[in-house]
């Protein structure tokens, strides 16, 4: 009987069908929520109910004005919109004289980008006249930032977490009990974030009538995909015109990290049509892509369905998921974005995957030269621009996405500096 | 006409409903598995429903969730799946249909998968992330390959599109009982009987239902209102009462098999 665990890898090929279907994305999928061969609606028949009726009336609020108003009047007063555009000149300067663009999603309530999403789909659930809302969390981030939108809007809300993650992120699950929410320790599977997503989708199929599943990633079924990237996209179109301010034109480089990837859809999507902008997504490659503890799943996965939609995975031969580590507990998903598969399908986006030593490093350079402690998730962002100045010609102009602060990994960080001695 | 079409046809003669237990493959072992193919069989099962273990399986409840882990400790994976049942057909004729999450069906190939599927004797598919609209290229595949793709439908299904999917479903119509995962419950809605009612009035293709049945009283109670009753977790958890943790891995004890059988005999009972 072959062994998934010793498998060695293939080089995966597209079915047929699919190299057929595989489209340059521009704007996003056709009716059933295909970007070419990934994206789809691949759930339980009682959720399809409840999927298009969310897709009904998300597509009612994006038309609506006084919807779209309330959201950005809360993005504004309460969020802190815009975040600022800060040119890293000490950054840049170190990296050989390129120009660095940092979008300052670090400086939102809550201190990551996630916000943007919670805000958007809880006001939409509201709407919907849902009363409770629930949401899966790995580092408790985007838990946060849902039980932070609950409390707002006085909606219940449950929060699923990983078992391993609560004991890691405790003092993030205080944080969302404190905004009034329940957290729920996940015990199946692997107990971290994959397996909160599927005690998540259980709840939603067991209380779909009054309960809204604020999913945190461009992940998931139709419309989840869409919607997630849509109030993400603030980030990208409030760079888009801050940079213009400043510069007069486009970047010449976009770098944004990649788990399930909202905040890189976010930033990426109002500069896809422009030719001219470069654009790398960056993976975790934890301990080495060619170990079993990353999360580079565009660089190493294949194509296969999970938590309802076609896009890369870390799976074995036989379709089993597998775990996924990254010292960014926030990017440690087995899975992707499908619109991320399409666009490294269609060439438009390219991926790479940068290690825990060097996201560390990355870490440590933003706090050095800027002052400026990241996520290490968005550490992962830096720790890639480095790589890349060494080849960007002088006076470049690279925007990163710093999608969080550094707050919740300062620990982290401490214990491994401490474990070497210091540096 | 494929084995599940001839049961139904022949049980609707008798006017008798089919009982179709359900087992996760290799849980705790696959000798225990085949084993529990044919004794289910002998003790008057018609249809046999069998788990290809998933590590994320979204649609099930912790009894059903719990089987999958077992299995997977042992590797099982669908090239065993057939071998058990390619094995259990040289005893057996009784319609075997296998229940799959749709990626290890997909990285399998889904041609190779029909094609091999067929071969093994396996008459039906029941692929609970697979809605119809997802479901055009597995739906080829299986036709070509005379499996029949099972389709399910939920209470708040609303009727054209139960009528769109019961058009398209193949062997019988899977009706989910409650809104909610698998997994045993101590009572059974009050609505079900006539959810049912409403729904084979849409359709002339035999329906079953499934999620949440588990004793012999619900199962003599929707007797009459379906054509097939699917119990699952009941009997996945006599199975986990009867393994046992061994310096070897997962061992089930000698009772297991004819635990299992009492049990689906009480069941078949009760339908009668």
């Amino acid at each position: 009987m072959p062994n998934p665990d010793t498998e060695t890898k293939t080089a995966f090929r597209l079915p047929p069908v699919a190299e057929k279907c595989v489209v340059r994305t521009k704007s996003g999928p056709d009716r059933k929520g295909h970007f070419g061969y990934f994206g789809g609606k691949f759930v339980p028949e009682i959720l399809m109910p409840a999927i298009t009726e969310l897709e009904a009336e998300y597509r009612k609020a994006r038309k609506d004005r006084s919807f779209k108003e309330e959201l950005r009047e809360i993005l504004r007063s309460y969020v802190g919109r815009p975040t600022s555009l800060y040119e890293a000149r000490r950054l840049g300067e170190r990296l050989g004289g390129i120009r660095v663009f940092l979008k300052r999603e670090d400086l939102t309530h809550t201190g990551a980008h996630k916000i943007n999403n919670t805000i958007g789909q809880v006001l939409l659930a509201k709407r919907m006249g849902k009363t409770r809302i629930i949401a899966e969390t790995g580092a408790g981030q985007h838990g946060v930032a849902t039980a932070t939108a609950a409390a707002l809007m006085d909606l219940e809300c449950e929060i699923y977490m990983g078992r391993k993650d609560t004991v890691r992120q405790s003092m993030n699950v205080f944080r969302m009990e404190l905004a009034g929410a329940k957290v729920i320790p996940v015990d199946s599977g692997t107990r971290t974030l994959k397996d909160a997503i599927n005690e998540a989708i259980r709840d939603w199929v067991t209380n779909v009538h009054n309960t809204h599943y604020v999913i945190g990633s461009v992940v998931g079924p139709h419309p989840y995909p869409v919607m997630v990237r849509d109030f993400q996209s603030v980030i990208g179109k409030e760079a888009r015109s801050q940079l213009k301010k400043i510069t007069g034109g486009l970047p010449d480089l976009i770098i944004a990290c990649v788990g399930g990837g909202s905040n890189a859809m976010g930033i990426f999507y109002p500069f896809v049509r422009d030719q001219g902008v470069g654009m790398v997504g960056v993976e975790a490659a934890g301990e080495g892509v060619d170990t079993d503890h990353h999360s580079a799943t565009l660089s190493v996965g294949r194509p296969g369905v999970l938590h309802g939609t076609m896009s890369y995975l870390l799976q074995d031969r036989w379709g089993q998921i597998k775990g996924a580590h990254s010292v960014a507990p926030g990017l440690d998903y087995p899975g992707v974005g499908p619109e991320h598969s399409a666009l490294k399908e269609s060439g438009r986006v390219k991926y790479v995957a940068v290690d825990d030593e060097q996201a560390l490093a990355g870490f440590k350079l933003l706090c050095e030269t800027e002052g400026i402690i990241p996520a290490l998730e968005s550490a992962h962002a830096v720790a890639y621009l480095a790589e890349a100045a060494e080849i960007l010609p002088k006076d470049s102009a690279v925007l990163v996405n710093l999608s969080g602060r550094g707050d919740k990994d300062v620990e982290t960080v401490a214990e491994i500096f401490r474990e070497r001695g210091g540096k | 006409m494929n084995r599940i079409d001839r049961t139904f046809s022949k049980l609707r003669k008798k006017q008798e409903s089919a009982l179709i237990p359900f087992i996760t493959t290799g849980d705790p072992d696959l000798v225990t598995t085949e084993a529990l193919i044919l004794e289910m069989d002998r003790q008057g099962a018609d249809i046999i429903e069998l788990g290809l273990p998933f590590s994320d399986p979204l649609a099930d409840g912790p009894t059903i969730q719990a089987a999958s882990q077992r299995a997977l400790r042992n590797h099982v994976n669908a090239l065993d799946l057939f071998h058990v049942i390619s094995s259990a057909r040289h005893k057996t004729d009784i319609p075997i249909v296998l229940m799959g999450y749709y990626n290890p069906v997909l990285q399998y190939g889904l041609d190779r998968f029909a094609e091999d599927a067929a071969a093994a004797g396996i008459d039906g598919t029941i692929i609970p992330d697979l809605p119809l609209e997802e479901a055009g290229s597995w739906m080829k595949a299986a036709r070509r390959c005379g499996v029949a793709n099972i389709f399910l439908v939920a209470p708040n299904t609303p009727e054209g599109r139960i009528r769109k999917i019961a058009r398209a479903t193949a062997g019988f119509l899977y009706y989910v009982s409650v809104t909610g995962i698998t997994g045993a419950r101590q009572e059974i809605p009050p609505e079900l009987s006539e959810g049912l009612q409403s729904v084979r009035k849409m359709t002339k293709k035999p329906v079953a239902v499934g999620f949440g049945i588990s004793r012999k009283e619900q199962v003599s109670m929707l007797s009459g209102a379906a054509d097939g009753i699917i119990v699952g977790s009941a009997i996945v958890k006599i199975i986990e009462a009867g393994t046992e943790e061994t310096e070897n891995g997962l061992k089930a004890s000698p009772e297991l098999v004819d635990r299992v059988g009492r049990f689906v005999r009480e069941l078949k009972d009760a339908t009668l």
